[in-house]
């Protein structure tokens, strides 16, 4: 396939472990999780920081599951920042302690990322599948802010939730936040999985946005809301990735580096590892990179659609799940011949009145291996004081 | 023109960069770029030369006094530069004053 030449990659997410305390039913990593014995050490990840400076990576994201799992974490956080890396730490804050945290700082952190499930602690700590989530967080966020670090509070909205997006930015305002992100839940992997118990009425939905877009208004110069609204409820898609392999990449705990985090669902894509390949080589010439750049893979209406060059055609992985091609315009887009499907899924969707059912909670599965042996269930590491 | 919430903005503030916002020359594509959470933002010359001062030790006042004689400009053109500036980051919580 001849795909355009590559433009400059801006951020990199580095998933530096699947292993995390929590399970919520919408995380967006993959079912099948990379086991603790797979994660790539402190040399391969530094030397892949290293490659990610070199080839105009400014922002590194530092992601899992939850990276405080990782015993180096500070030790990561000093690389990236000797190579003047903006480092974010994406957390949802259960294994970081007052230590943990200064450790973090003094690494050069210039920024934590904060998960919230639910401005109720009761419903958080069920959303998380973990209990005294919610207590822990409230702490770290003091924690955080107290050392000075800029804090955004990341919130999940969903049918359990969904009532309270309001609360939850007046949650962030109080936790001490600049910044507070409200992102519809995504149905990729476990969210896909649980799509049923999560997608809230579109009622729902669209009280919660008007009331988020409210805020951004009477909150503004207090703190920053970046809303991402549900795309099922939209006209056209969203632009995904800011279009495939254009911006950022993601590499997994094992090394797998994907054009985006879901990449993985699509069948036939081939991917390269950093243990095999240098950074730029994969940006460069990975198949599974170059099989969505620019616009030739298209088919109509996308291929002859002036909204091309906004929106890229939507997300790949979510033309895929729901058409089974991924080539196709994404479903969400009223103009795809495929819509239809995503008018049913909200059909079915029902408000938050509806009965809970028991979430599939995102834990690392015991499946048994080839071998007949079973994975063991993971503990966290807390970082010691 | 410069709006009226840029215009009330104190000539005794010192606006400053605060922790989690970096100016920062970037050497692959040789240019300055604002770096924030989730965000990078390109800046032009005066905005760099704005920015490279708002370290919290000068004054809103000083920064356009110094601005306005390092390029001899007119202070005015500077001042409204400088107001409109500050006003848009802070908005965005990229800059305390
Ligand atoms: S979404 Fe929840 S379960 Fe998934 S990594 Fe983040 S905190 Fe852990
Ligand atoms: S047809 Fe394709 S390119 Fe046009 S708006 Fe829909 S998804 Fe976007």
């Amino acid at each position: 396939m001849n795909a355009p030449a590559p433009s400059r990659p801006v951020g990199l997410l580095a998933e530096l472990t699947h292993r995390c305390p929590l399970g919520c039913p919408y995380c967006s990593n993959p079912l099948d999780l990379d086991a603790r014995e797979t994660e790539l050490p402190t040399a391969t990840w530094q030397r892949v920081f290293s490659e990610a400076a070199g080839i105009g990576i400014l922002q590194l994201h530092l992601s899992g599951g939850e990276p405080a799992s990782r015993r180096d974490l500070a030790e990561l956080v000093a690389h990236a920042a000797k190579l003047g890396l903006y480092t974010n730490l994406i957390t949802s804050g259960v294994g970081l302690n007052r230590a943990a945290v200064t450790k973090l700082a003094e690494a050069g952190l210039d920024h934590v990322q904060l998960s919230i499930q639910d401005s109720q602690p009761q419903s958080a700590d069920h959303i998380a599948g973990y209990k005294g989530a919610f207590a822990r967080k409230v702490e770290v966020a003091s924690l955080v802010t107290e050392t000075g670090l800029p804090l955004t509070v990341n919130a999940v909205i969903h049918r359990a939730n969904v009532r309270r997006a309001g609360a939850m930015v007046e949650l962030a305002v109080r936790l001490g936040a600049r910044r507070v992100e409200i992102a519809h839940t995504q149905y990729y992997g476990w969210g896909a999985r649980n799509r049923g118990l999560l997608m809230p009425s579109r009622e729902e939905a669209e009280a919660a946005i008007e009331e988020v877009e409210r805020l951004k208004t009477t909150l503004a110069g207090t703190i920053v809301i970046d809303h991402v609204a549900p795309d099922y409820h939209a006209r056209y898609p969203k632009p995904c990735m800011s279009g495939w392999a254009r911006r950022t990449l993601n590499v997994t705990p094992a090394g797998k580096v994907l054009p985006c985090h879901a990449a993985e669902l699509i069948p036939g894509l081939e991917f390269w590892n950093v243990t095999q390949h240098s950074l730029e080589e994969i940006w460069n010439n990975s198949p599974a990179f170059n099989a969505f750049r620019g616009d030739e893979w298209m088919r109509e209406p996308c291929r002859s659609c002036a909204r091309k060059s906004v929106d890229f055609g939507g997300c790949r992985c979510q033309a895929f799940m729901l058409t089974g091609e991924a080539r196709e315009a994404d479903p969400v887009c009223h103009l795809s011949p495929h819509h239809r499907i995503v008018e049913e899924i909200l059909a079915e969707a029902r408000g938050e009145a509806a009965e809970p059912g028991a979430y599939a909670y995102r834990r690392m599965r015991p499946l048994p291996r080839s071998r007949g042996e079973r994975l063991q269930g993971e503990d966290l590491d807390i970082s010691a004081e | 023109m410069i709006d009226e919430r840029a215009l009330a903005l104190s000539g005794a503030s010192r606006p400053r960069l605060p922790r989690g916002v970096r100016l920062k020359h970037d050497d692959v594509r040789n240019e300055w770029l604002l770096l924030a959470p989730e965000r990078v933002l390109k800046t032009n010359a005066i905005a760099v030369e704005i920015l490279k001062r708002c370290t919290g030790e000068q004054s809103l006042d000083a920064i356009v006094d110094d601005l306005a004689s390092t390029f001899t400009a007119e202070r005015s053109t500077v001042e409204a530069d400088v107001r409109t500036l500050l006003m848009e980051l802070a908005t965005k919580r990229l800059v305390d004053l």
